[in-house]
């Protein structure tokens, strides 16, 4: 598959053309001051200049509620106490202008769901109707640490096409089979050349020079578990969270969930709900012990599993791909390329 | 209010060295602008660390519940008014705080600076007495600070500590008015169909990651409803009912309680005006029982005392 290209005005017109066969959604911002990726309607524009969504684009594989069964407790229905699958869209959807970094983080969260061991029926058919058009980073923020997380601000490999945002063209290049479907079904078909294509590599080497954020992850892997469980550094970066959700919520890598019946009359659905290792029903056992009952457990959990137990489990580096949520929206400031330091130190 | 860096400083180190305290309370400069982080500190040589300037935007007094040992607390207006609830409602004992206040002219919002600012990113900021430097790639922008103060500080009636040990700079003139409660009594205008709209559109962004609760000094119950499973009193999806009922039941336990000292708004990761909810039941305390929560010692508050004397019949 080769390079193709449009130019910028013609943009919005591929991306409605897409319609056609896709749900597309683009980062908008609506009536808020943040982004956040909208269903393409009429009003919408695409802003080439968004930085990132405030919600990572996690939510499309893995919703923040998601009815997986439906069950009745009517005696005299037949089907009484049998979970019957519930309904769910899985058409096909393009996700325009996710930033390499999110898209990475589905790779990372995938691990977890897609494995030898087990397979998410829910994850895997939600992951199989997405289509992500990434938009590389011309203009990386200052939070930005891909580059120290396995990624970069041009990386394809979570990608099924990249555009690189040049001036008054598009550069786009379809990364997977899907990808290059994608293009075909919206006839985009005009070959770059190979001045574009330069100017592409340009911008990719100046934008990767502009990540000023680096922290080392080199000496996770050989740490001792319990030695980093053991730290005495927990207290202090424990001290300031307000254990709130903002950090697991906003994470394009945190997968963790609860599953949950509710029932109205003899009528119930069973959920499945984000959840976050920052909340103490968390862990709550049936007996009423709570083995993570303080702040600094639940703190120590959540870097513990993103920078120990998935790099010692699935050897596929941390989890965690730099994109600075939760270092920009923390609400007193824990910044997880500190705890990163300490770590590897 | 940088100027406070220095003395906090030497304060916390007097008091850490003199062993009046056992460990102090304060704020840490950010890893980003606009950002600082509440430490706890119990060694003189690591006050250093303490620092002071217009986005000291969390409520201390969220951190003392719990804590055994003697400790010395910065508080603004609003966090010294927190601290006299805790001591009010047992969380601590008075004997336990030495309370440093300082006179508060009003803390910065980062949610209007970063609406100000877009997708362009602040790399610095500097401030004066009324006016606020913003530096980033391609600009640098100076706002004064009135403009930009939290909704909260704005109309604040309280910037001087209500109760303290010692003081940070001189009392400042209270604001006398304008009535605070305007936004309120706009929404109580709109017939009840609109206001249930209003409400429902104030929340749908909410994400339920509860850190308006969290950053929320009144929020310490062991078990929050919310997390009780046994019975479970709330649902956990993201339907809008049970959103709902976590924003009404939160803001109705902070009856006559809060503070208005905005943490909760600072921390929503959403943007969401969570103030807006509790601000109606300021006023009614306000209105009905001439109450503002956390200015006095010797009296608990009018939703968590009974009297048999009470002047209304349907109650006794």
């Amino acid at each position: 598959m080769t390079d193709k290209m449009i130019k910028k005005d013609q943009f919005m017109g591929f991306l409605h053309k897409l319609k056609n066969d896709y749900n597309v959604f683009i980062p908008a911002k609506e009536d808020d001051n943040f982004y956040n990726f909208t269903a393409l309607g009429e009003k919408e524009t695409f802003d080439f200049d968004y930085k990132n969504t405030r919600l990572s684009p996690k939510s499309f594989a893995l919703p923040q509620s998601e009815k997986m069964f439906e069950f009745s407790l009517n005696k005299s229905d037949k089907d009484a106490n049998i979970l019957r699958e519930a309904a769910s869209d899985s058409s096909n959807t393009a996700i325009v202008g996710i930033r390499p970094c999110d898209a990475n983080a589905f790779k990372v969260i995938n691990a977890n769901f897609d494995n030898p061991e087990f397979r998410d029926p829910w994850w895997t058919k939600h992951r199989d109707s997405l289509t992500l058009i990434g938009l590389g980073c011309n203009e990386p923020d200052s939070t930005c640490f891909c580059t120290s997380a396995g990624g970069g601000p041009f990386d394809e490999k979570g990608l099924d096409i990249l555009l690189f945002d040049l001036d008054e063209h598009i550069l786009i290049r379809p990364i997977t089979k899907k990808g290059g479907k994608l293009l075909e079904t919206a006839d985009i078909n005009q070959e770059a050349d190979s001045s574009l294509k330069q100017k592409a590599d340009e911008v990719k080497a100046a934008s990767e020079k502009k990540i000023s954020s680096h922290v080392a992850t080199d000496k996770l892997k050989s740490k001792n578990a319990l030695e980093l469980f053991n730290a005495s550094f927990w207290d202090d970066i424990a001290f300031s969270c307000i254990n709130c959700g903002t950090c697991t919520f906003l994470c394009p890598t945190c997968w963790c969930f609860d599953i949950q019946d509710e029932v109205n009359y003899d009528q119930g659905d069973r959920i499945r709900n984000w959840d976050s290792c920052m909340f103490p029903l968390f862990t709550l056992h049936a007996s009423g012990h709570n083995p993570r009952p303080e702040k600094v457990q639940r703190v120590r959990q959540r870097f513990m599993h993103k920078l120990k137990y998935y790099v010692d489990k699935y050897d596929n580096g941390i989890a965690c791909v730099g994109c600075g949520r939760c270092v920009k929206y923390c609400p007193v400031n824990i910044d997880i390329r500190e705890v990163i330091r300490l770590m590897n130190e | 209010m940088m100027d406070y860096s220095n003395k906090i400083k030497e304060i916390a180190k007097k008091l850490l060295e003199e062993k009046t305290v056992d460990s102090v309370i304060g704020f840490k400069k950010g890893t980003l602008p606009m950002m600082t982080m509440p430490i706890l500190i119990n060694e003189p040589g690591k006050t250093d660390d303490l620092y002071w300037d217009s986005f000291c935007n969390m409520n201390l007094a969220n951190y003392l519940p719990k804590r055994a040992e003697k400790v010395g607390i910065f508080a603004k207006g609003c966090d010294s008014r927190n601290i006299v609830n805790h001591i009010v409602e047992n969380q601590i004992k008075r004997e336990q705080l030495h309370i440093i206040g300082i006179p508060c002219e009003g803390m910065l919002d980062k949610r209007k600076i970063r609406a100000l600012l877009g997708e362009k990113e602040l790399k610095e900021v500097s401030e004066s007495k009324t006016s606020v430097t913003l530096k980033g790639e391609g600009f640098e922008e100076t706002i004064e600070k009135k403009d930009y103060l939290q909704d909260n500080c704005k109309t604040c009636l309280h910037r001087n500590p209500v109760i303290y040990d010692e003081l940070l700079g001189d009392l400042l003139a209270e604001n006398q008015g304008p009535d605070p409660y305007d936004d309120v009594e706009q929404i109580e205008k709109i017939g009840s169909g609109e206001r249930w709209d209003f409400f429902q559109g104030l929340i749908k962004n909410c994400i339920r990651c509860y850190a308006c609760r969290n950053a929320c000094p009144l929020c310490y119950c062991p078990t929050c409803f919310v997390d009780e499973s046994d019975p479970q009193w709330v649902g956990k999806s993201d339907d809008s009912v049970d959103t709902m009922t976590f924003h009404l039941l939160r803001a109705y336990h902070c009856a006559g309680r809060c503070t208005d000292c905005g943490a909760c708004e600072q921390a929503c990761p959403m943007d969401i005006n969570v103030r807006l909810f509790t601000r109606k039941l300021n006023k009614d305390a306000l209105k009905l029982y001439g109450w503002e929560a956390g200015l006095k010692l010797d009296e608990r508050p009018p939703l968590d005392t009974y009297r048999p004397d009470d002047y209304d019949e349907f109650i006794r």
